[in-house]
C-alpha cells in the first residue's frame, strides 16, 4: 500500500462520543501519540495506554498516531485505529475488547417485536443509551444512514458495540447493506451473537438462499449453534409480488418489514400520510406473512415530533394485521407499544373468555361456553394471545385470574 | 498568597478546610443543624430623614455620580444581583466606572455572575476588583480555578448569602440594585419595562443592611412605584440609565423543556418515582429548578395530577411558562416564586395574586424562625458528581474546574425528599463515583438519585425504600450504579490539585463545607 496516511471517525463541533484519527506510518522514529481529548483528565493516561497496545498489536513501530477525542468509551477508540490502520496495512487481524457478558443472552422466534429502534452504525453517541429506553430491539444500521466512504468504518464499529455495548435485553439486529455488498458485513456481525439480520430491497428466496450459506460458513468456522433470524424488508413493487416466498424461504426468516420511501419511489409515486398508495403492499405483506405464520412489520413513522399521529398511524397498522413497527426516535417506542397493546375492553373480554376455557377444561367439558354461547377454539387462542400480551406489558399481573375471580363474586 | 495556603483543618464531612479567608477568621463545617451562633444580628447605621430630600427625590445624574456620593475607596464591598441573569449591564458599569475613578481591591459580592461577566477579569487582573465572594459562573470560574484570582473566592446558597449579610459576615459597603421599575424615591420592583424580570428577592438582605443602596432602573416612574418590592426607606440614591438589561438575555436560556429522550426519560422515571412513593397527593408541594430535565419533571407531575385529579398546594419556583400553566389551570393553589424565568412568570406574578413573589429570607435562610425550604414535600434539583455516600457536587466538574455556583441548591436539600435525576455519566464522565471532587450538600440530606440506568435510594430512608420495594422501577444500590458507571466508561483517574486554594464552599449556616483547589497547569 502507497499510501501512509489513514482517518477514521467523526469530528466536528456536534461530535459527542466519539472521536477522530489520524495515523501516518513512518519509516523510523518510533511511536508518537498526540491526543487532544475532552477527558484528557480522567482518561488521557489510559487513551494513550489503549493506542500504544493497538499499534504495537499490528506490529506498527513507527507512526504518529493523533486522537481528537470527544468522549469515546474504549470500544469505540479502538474501532476508529482499527479502520485506520486496516487502510495502510493488509491485515485480517481484529482487535477486540472483551464480550461482555450481558450480552450473551438469545432471541426466540416468536418474540413480540412492536418496535425496533434503528441507530446510525457509524454515530456512536446513539448507541450507548439506545437500550434504555426499552425497545424490542436495536438496529445498528450498516445501510443506509453510513455514507457510502464509511461503510468499512461502520462494520467495526458495529462489531464492537456488539459486543461491548448493553442493549438491556432488546433484540440485538443489524440492518445489512444491499444484496449483494451486504455479504460482505456478515463475517463483522455473525461471530458476535448478532440475533437478526434485516436484508433491504429483498426482492426473491435466492437472496435469502445465498445468504444463509454464507451464514452457515461463518458459523461453523467459529462454531456457533444458534440460528441468525432474517427479516427481510420488502420496499419494491417486485418484492411485493414475491412477498410470500420470501416470507417462506426459511425457517430462520421470522419476519417481513415494509419500507415504504423506496416502495412509493419504485411505483413512481409520493408517500403520504393516508397511505392509500401503499395499501396493496401493506395488505398484501401481511396476508403474505400470516399465510407463511411468521410476523408482519410496518414500516417507520417519520413525523418524531407528531405523537398523535404516530398513535393513530399505529392503529391503522395494527387494524391491518401489522405487529410491530419501525422507530427513528426513542420517544416513539412507548407510543407505538401502548397503541399495540391490546385495549382496556380486548383484555377484559379475553379474560372472560379464557377464564371459561379453563373451567371447562377443569371440569372436563369439550366445549367451552360463555353463557349461552359457544366459543371456538380460535378464539380461545386469540383471548390467550392477549393475555399473555397483557400481562408482558405489565398491564394485568400474572395472577390475573385470582383477582378476576374475585372481582365475580 | 500567604492567604492561599492558610491552616487547613478537617470538618464533619472529613474535608480539609481553611480556618482563615481573606482576614476572616472561620468555622469549619461541624455537620447539619450543629452550629448555631449566639449573637445578635447585625445592624446597620441609623439614618435621618433629615439627611434626605424633603421631596423624596434622590435622584441623581449618573452611577458615577451614585458612586462617588456613596463614597467609593479603595477596599471596600460592592454588591449586585443576578435578576437580569446572563443580560445583566450594571455589573460590567460599576467596574468600568471603579477603574476610571483608580479605584482598587474591592471586594464583588453579587448573588450571581454569568458569562457577560468575562468581562471582569480584565479588573481581577489589574486589581480594580481583589476577590469575588459569590457564585463564578464559567469564565470568572475558570479564570479563578487557575489561580489567577488575588483573594479566595466564597462561594455561598442564596439562603447562605442572606444569612451572611444578616449575621455581620459579610458587611456591603454598596449596593446597587438594578431594578425594572422605580421611583425617584427609591421604591422598586421587577414587574413593569422592558427590563422586567419579576422579582426582586436577592437584593432584600442588601437594601436593609449596606450602608449605602443605590437603585438604578430604565423606566423611572413618578411616585409611588407600586408594589414596592425594595423599599424606598432603605435607599441613598436613584439613578435613570437607558438600559439596565438586554431583554432576551434575561429571560433565562434554559428554560424549554428538554427534548433530549434520555433526559425525559430520567424526568419520567423521576414523576413515577414520586407517584409511588406517595409523594404526589392532594395538598402536596414541590419544588423543581429551571434547567430542561426538572422542567420535564413538572410536566409530567402536571399530567399525573391531571389523571388522578390531584391538586397540589404550593410549587416553589422558579416560575416559568409551565409552572404558570399549572397554576391557571388549578393543578397548584400557590406559585411561592423566588426567581421568574421567562415573560409569563413575570406576568402571572404581576396579576395573579396567588402567584407570590417570596425572598431567599423567607425561603432560604438558616439562621431565622424557620424557612419555607423545609416545608416542601419534595424538591427535584441536579448535580455535577454525586458520590457512594450520597454527597453531591454542584460547583465544579470532575476535572476539577470550578464552573458553576450554588444557587438554592443548599437550602432545598433541607425539604423532605429530595431527588437528583442525574445521567450516569456524560460523554464518558461518570456522574456517580466513590468521592465527589467538591462536597456541596452532605449525603444524609439527598434521599434519592435517579439515573437511566437505575435509581438509588438513601439507606437512611428505610420508608421509601420499603413503599418502592414492589416497584417496577430499577431500584438499585448507589454502588451498583457507580460499577456500572465504571463498566461503561472505565475507572476514571482523579485531577490532580496544586496545594494552593482557590475558593471555598459555605455550607447554609456559614461554616464551611469544602473547598476548591487550584488545577494543576
Amino acid at each position: 500500500m502507497s499510501n501512509k496516511i489513514a482517518t477514521a471517525g467523526n469530528t466536528g463541533k456536534k461530535v459527542r462520543s466519539d472521536c477522530f484519527v489520524t495515523l501516518e506510518l513512518k519509516n523510523s522514529g518510533g511511536i508518537k501519540i498526540e491526543q487532544k481529548s475532552k477527558v484528557e483528565v480522567l482518561y488521557g493516561k489510559a487513551n494513550n495506554e489503549l493506542c500504544n497496545d493497538i499499534l504495537k498489536f499490528y506490529g506498527i513501530e513507527n507512526a504518529k498516531l493523533s486522537l481528537e477525542d470527544k468522549g469515546a468509551v474504549p470500544l469505540i477508540i479502538t474501532a476508529r485505529i482499527e479502520a485506520a490502520v486496516k487502510q495502510l496495512i493488509d491485515t485480517d487481524k481484529e482487535y477486540l475488547l472483551d464480550f461482555i457478558e450481558e450480552n450473551n443472552y438469545t432471541s426466540e422466534k416468536e418474540q413480540f417485536r412492536f418496535s425496533r429502534l434503528y441507530l446510525p452504525g457509524n454515530t456512536p453517541s446513539m448507541m450507548l443509551n439506545a437500550g434504555i429506553h426499552d425497545p424490542n430491539g436495536i438496529i445498528l444500521d450498516l445501510e443506509d444512514s453510513v455514507a457510502f466512504d464509511r461503510k468499512k468504518e461502520a462494520q467495526l464499529v458495529v462489531r464492537n458495540a456488539l459486543r461491548g455495548i448493553n442493549f438491556y435485553g432488546a433484540e440485538r439486529m443489524v440492518r445489512i447493506n444491499q444484496f449483494p455488498k451486504g455479504l460482505e458485513d456478515l463475517k463483522y456481525l455473525v461471530p458476535h451473537n448478532v440475533h437478526m439480520l434485516l436484508v433491504p430491497k429483498c426482492e426473491g428466496a435466492e437472496q435469502i438462499k445465498e445468504l444463509e450459506e454464507k451464514i452457515e460458513d461463518i458459523k461453523k468456522q467459529y462454531k456457533i449453534e444458534r440460528p441468525v433470524l432474517l427479516m427481510p424488508i420488502i420496499e419494491s413493487a417486485l418484492g411485493v409480488e414475491k412477498a410470500f416466498e420470501v416470507a417462506s424461504a426459511s425457517e430462520n426468516v421470522v419476519a417481513l418489514a415494509i419500507g415504504l420511501e423506496d416502495y412509493t419511489a419504485d411505483l413512481g409515486t409520493r408517500r403520504t400520510n393516508e397511505a392509500v398508495e401503499s395499501f396493496y403492499a401493506r395488505t398484501r405483506l401481511v396476508n403474505a406473512c400470516k399465510a407463511a405464520r411468521i410476523q408482519a412489520i410496518d414500516s417507520v413513522f417519520s413525523d418524531v415530533g407528531d405523537m398523535d399521529a404516530l398513535r393513530e398511524n399505529v392503529k391503522v397498522s395494527k387494524g391491518l394485521g401489522f405487529e410491530g413497527m419501525g422507530c427513528i426516535h426513542p420517544r416513539q417506542i412507548k407510543v407505538i407499544h401502548e397503541s399495540f397493546a391490546p385495549e382496556a375492553d380486548e383484555i377484559e373480554k379475553a379474560k372472560k373468555v379464557v377464564n371459561a376455557f379453563i373451567d371447562a377444561t377443569e371440569k372436563g367439558l369439550g366445549v367451552v361456553s360463555l353463557g349461552t354461547k359457544m366459543i371456538d377454539p380460535p378464539v380461545v387462542k386469540r383471548a390467550e394471545t392477549t393475555i399473555n400480551l397483557a400481562i408482558s406489558l405489565g398491564l394485568i399481573s400474572e395472577n390475573w385470574r385470582e383477582e378476576f375471580l374475585n372481582s365475580e363474586i | 498568597m500567604g492567604q492561599k495556603y492558610a491552616n487547613l483543618v478537617k470538618n464533619a464531612v472529613g474535608r480539609m478546610v481553611p480556618t482563615e479567608v481573606n482576614g476572616q477568621k472561620q468555622v469549619p463545617f461541624q455537620g447539619v443543624g450543629k452550629y448555631k451562633p449566639d449573637a445578635r444580628k447585625y445592624s446597620s447605621k441609623i439614618s435621618s430623614c433629615a439627611d434626605y430630600p424633603e421631596d423624596g427625590n434622590k435622584q441623581v445624574a449618573s452611577l458615577k455620580d451614585a458612586l462617588v456620593k456613596a463614597g467609593l475607596k479603595d477596599g471596600m464591598t460592592i454588591s449586585t444581583h443576578h435578576h437580569f441573569r446572563n443580560g445583566d449591564l450594571l455589573a460590567n458599569k460599576i467596574f468600568d466606572i471603579a477603574k476610571e475613578l483608580g479605584v482598587k481591591d474591592l471586594r464583588w459580592v453579587p448573588s450571581a455572575s454569568f458569562p457577560c461577566h468575562e468581562h471582569l477579569i480584565q479588573y481581577l487582573e489589574d486589581g480594580t476588583i481583589h476577590h469575588i465572594e459569590g457564585s463564578m459562573n464559567g469564565p470568572l470560574g475558570r479564570f479563578a480555578s487557575h489561580g489567577k484570582m488575588k483573594g479566595l473566592g466564597v462561594l455561598r446558597s442564596h439562603g447562605g448569602r442572606y444569612q451572611a449579610i444578616q449575621d455581620g459576615d459579610v458587611h456591603v459597603d454598596i449596593t446597587i440594585i438594578g431594578a425594572a421599575c422605580a421611583d425617584s424615591f427609591g421604591n422598586a420592583n421587577g414587574l413593569y419595562g422592558p427590563s422586567a424580570s419579576g422579582l426582586l428577592g436577592f437584593a432584600l438582605a442588601d437594601s436593609e443592611y449596606a450602608d449605602k443602596v443605590i437603585v438604578v432602573t430604565d423606566n423611572m416612574v413618578p411616585f409611588p412605584c407600586s408594589p414596592w418590592q425594595i423599599q424606598g426607606n432603605h435607599v441613598d440614591y436613584t439613578v435613570q440609565v437607558d438600559q439596565v438589561g438586554i431583554p432576551e438575555k434575561i429571560v433565562s436560556g434554559t428554560t424549554q423543556i428538554t427534548k433530549s429522550p434520555d433526559r425525559l426519560l430520567l424526568a419520567e422515571m423521576t414523576a413515577q418515582f414520586c407517584l409511588e412513593a406517595g409523594i404526589i397527593r392532594d395538598g402536596f408541594s414541590f419544588q423543581s429548578g429551571a434547567g430542561g430535565t426538572s422542567l420535564a419533571v413538572g410536566d409530567y407531575f402536571a399530567k399525573i395530577m391531571r389523571e388522578k385529579n390531584i391538586k397540589a398546594r404550593f410549587a416553589r419556583g422558579g416560575s416559568n411558562k409551565y409552572l404558570v400553566s399549572m397554576l391557571e389551570e388549578g393543578l397548584v393553589d400557590y406559585i411561592l416564586d423566588g426567581q421568574t424565568f421567562d415573560l409569563d412568570g413575570v406576568k402571572s406574578m404581576a396579576d395573579n395574586p396567588n402567584h407570590v413573589w417570596t425572598s431567599p429570607f423567607t425561603s432560604y435562610n438558616y439562621h431565622g424562625k424557620g424557612n419555607f425550604a423545609g416545608l416542601v414535600d419534595v424538591v427535584i434539583l441536579g448535580a455535577t458528581e454525586v458520590d457512594v455516600n450520597f454527597n453531591a457536587n454542584v460547583v465544579t466538574h470532575s476535572d476539577g474546574l470550578l464552573l458553576h455556583g450554588i444557587g438554592g441548591w443548599q437550602n432545598c436539600l433541607f425539604s423532605k425528599t429530595v431527588i437528583l435525576p442525574i445521567p450516569l455519566f456524560r460523554d464518558r464522565i461518570p456522574v456517580v463515583l466513590d468521592e465527589v471532587t467538591t462536597i456541596c450538600g452532605p449525603g444524609e440530606l439527598i434521599d434519592v438519585i435517579v439515573t437511566e440506568r437505575g435509581i438509588a435510594i438513601n439507606p437512611k430512608r428505610k420508608d421509601l425504600i420499603e413503599k418502592l420495594k414492589d416497584s417496577g422501577l430499577p431500584i438499585k444500590t448507589i454502588q451498583e450504579l457507580k460499577e456500572e458507571a465504571e463498566k461503561i466508561c472505565g475507572k476514571p483517574a482523579k485531577p490532580e490539585f496544586d496545594d494552593e486554594l482557590v475558593a471555598v464552599i459555605k455550607w447554609v449556616d456559614g461554616t464551611i463545607i469544602d473547598s476548591v483547589k487550584k488545577v494543576k497547569s
